[in-house]
């Protein structure tokens, strides 16, 4: 009966070793997998050890969040009461408070298509006519119009500012661009001439100076009747820079169609015109789309160039505001804050692209 | 293959395609040899000879997707010159299939059929999507019309492409090589749609060295080398006895295989 006691003795749970050995395993093929690779992890190790910590107690230990300077002053970390008061003017500028619903309205409008185009809801014809709507919606409900109260341009400013540019920017660049494109590769000698300097000589030149020939020499050479007001003369100078990049970009994706294509289009007797139109340039787009949301991003960082010629943009306002006497001292905050609304505002622009290549026949195939 | 000879549609009195003295270069290279060529209405002609002799560049000029320096073509009564309004009407009339299908990557297969009816035509965008899907039905890939055309195999894209130019309800259809990018067992499908529009009565030009389709269907052959028309008969009398040296050095080299 002696078997009959025999417990079943089970083995030892074996640990379940995968998640550590799989995080060793990535560690080491990832940071430590030769000498050389080690040396650079411990190296960048030690970097961000010798500044994070003492970046993160800045940020938040020792930081203020209410209060005024006198607080900050005494804690010693960063100064965020400094960022709040100032946020309705670092976002638009000197711009009448009781009519600051206006941009809002534009900031969302702005939101809703963009999430509109990121989820495919609106396409085509409507996609194109809805995109170009919205700057000069933006215009009427900014600058005032049927009625409206109007705010005069002088003091539009902060991020509202930055972001007019550069939307008004891109939306007209990439047309402009896409012609000179165009221009270069299937126009007459004489056309071609005309786009290929032009794409040159500006892209020949820092914006700076095409931003300066636009604020202050513009109006030397112009008759005084056609003077048209700064902001619009640095908006044209933003664009027609842009649009020589734009151009080079949309060219690359036009040497990309095979000639194929057009002919198939041309010998059912489409007209050139449409052809290229709805043949060509959608295809070329389709190939450029990843360099040409860095244009876009490229334009809206530029943009924080205007600066230098007097308007006071979303880098503006945060110089000026950094400038206030009454926050004397708190530089840091304003511009730690402005490179986070950069980055925010890059980042973003750079998945809301990675997401847009991902659609279409390119990747469905 | 079928033996069967498909009947001859011609209208012998009523010329399509008329090429006069024809001839053209590419800078030094010249590439078209004072060609000849006139085309009844509902005939059918393949066009064979070796790589490099100048049949693309022959059916080509037909749609003027190459400009000829000498010569005239008249095509349905119209003379093709420089006038972007007369090149526009030929198109209009006459469809082409190309040997790399050239459909249109962007766009689903019902809109690549859509687009010209609607750009080129005004149609209605709902007429044009009922005679898009009567052509897909016709080539039997009506169930694919909402996929893109990288989504189809080679057999199917080709069959697509031959219903865009139908959709255009051209009374000439211009083949170039339709079959030679495809893998073996997509040629049938493809000649099988082919030898269906013949029996339409559609005048077809087909450059092909799909040897069987030109017995079965071809009312004449013709032999191309170095840009010149060597030679050209009924099928029956041309591969059984040819009158050309270079005819029979082609055919030997084309039948071995
Ligand atoms: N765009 C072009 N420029 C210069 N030469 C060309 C061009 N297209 C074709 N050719 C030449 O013309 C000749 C005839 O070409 P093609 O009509 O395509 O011949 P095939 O279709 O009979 O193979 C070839 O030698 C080819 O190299
Ligand atoms: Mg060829």
């Amino acid at each position: 009966m002696q078997e009959t006691t025999v417990t079943f003795q089970p083995t030892e749970p074996r640990p379940a070793p995968v998640h550590q050995t799989k995080a060793i395993a990535w560690l080491r093929s990832n940071l430590f997998g030769s000498w050389f690779d080690t040396l650079v992890t411990l190296a960048l190790t030690g970097l961000l050890l010798s500044f994070v910590p003492d970046l993160i107690r800045w940020l938040f230990v020792t930081a203020t969040f209410q209060g005024d300077d006198t607080v900050c002053r005494e804690n010693g970390g960063a100064c965020w009461p400094f960022i709040i008061e100032k946020f309705q003017v670092l976002m638009i500028g000197v711009y009448p408070q009781d009519l600051a619903w206006r941009p809002a309205i534009c900031a969302i409008a702005l939101v809703v298509l963009a999430w509109l185009t990121y989820w495919d809801r609106i396409r085509g014809v409507a996609l194109i006519v809805a995109w170009a709507v919205l700057p000069i919606f933006a215009l009427i409900m900014i600058g005032g119009a049927f009625g409206m109260q109007e705010v005069d341009q002088s003091v539009w400013g902060g991020l509202m500012l930055s972001i007019m540019l550069a939307l008004v920017g891109v939306i007209v660049s990439i047309p402009l661009g896409i012609l000179l494109a165009l221009g270069r590769h299937y126009g007459s000698p004489a056309i071609k001439v005309l786009c290929v300097t032009f794409i040159e000589l500006l892209r020949g030149v820092p914006l700076i100076t095409i931003l300066f020939m636009a604020s202050v020499m513009m109006p030397l050479f112009l008759p005084p009747e056609l003077v048209i007001n700064n902001l619009l003369r640095i908006q044209i100078g933003l664009i027609m820079f842009s649009s020589a990049y734009m151009a080079e970009v949309v060219r690359g994706g036009l040497q990309a169609i095979p000639k194929g294509q057009s002919e198939a289009s041309l010998s059912l007797g489409v007209s050139p015109v449409y052809t290229v139109a709805f043949i060509i340039v959608p295809q070329a787009l389709r190939h450029v789309l990843p360099p040409l949301i860095g244009r876009c991003i490229a334009l809206f960082k530029d943009t924080s160039l205007v600066i230098i010629v007097g308007l006071l943009d979303f880098l503006g306002m945060i110089k000026s505001a950094a400038l206030d006497t009454d926050w004397l001292g708190f530089q840091a905050e304003a511009y730690v804050f402005a490179a986070l609304v950069y980055w925010l505002i890059c980042y973003s622009l750079s998945l809301y692209g990675r997401q847009l290549e991902k659609r279409g026949p390119n990747a469905r195939t | 293959m079928t033996a069967v000879k498909l009947e001859s549609s011609i209208a012998e009195d009523e010329t399509v395609i008329a090429m006069q003295n024809v001839n053209k270069w590419y800078g030094d290279f010249h590439v078209l040899k004072d060609i000849e060529l006139t085309v009844a209405k509902g005939e059918r002609i393949v066009i064979c000879g070796p790589s490099g002799s100048g049949k693309s560049t022959l059916i080509r000029c037909i749609n003027h997707l190459e400009e000829h320096q000498e010569g005239k073509i008249t095509v349905n009564g119209t003379v093709l010159d420089k006038n972007l309004k007369n090149i526009t009407h030929i198109r209009r009339e006459v469809g082409m299939v190309f040997q790399q299908f050239n459909l249109f990557p962007h766009m689903t297969i019902l809109e690549n059929l859509c687009f010209a009816p609607v750009w080129a035509l005004n149609m209605p965008r709902a007429k044009a999507e009922e005679t898009a899907l009567h052509y897909l039905n016709r080539v039997g890939i009506a169930e694919q019309k909402d996929k893109y055309p990288g989504q189809l195999s080679g057999g199917q894209q080709q069959r697509v492409a031959i219903a865009r130019s139908l959709c255009m309800n051209p009374s000439i259809m211009l083949f170039d090589e339709p079959t030679s990018a495809l893998d073996p067992e997509m040629i049938k499908e493809v000649l099988d749609v082919m030898i269906e529009l013949a029996e339409t009565g559609m005048t077809m030009l087909c450059v092909t060295h799909e040897m069987s389709f030109a017995r079965s269907v071809a009312d004449r052959v013709i032999f191309m080398d170095e840009g010149e028309i060597v030679e050209q008969n009924t099928p029956a009398a041309f591969f059984d006895a040819p009158q050309v040296d270079r005819t029979q050095k082609f055919l030997s080299q084309i039948l071995s295989h």
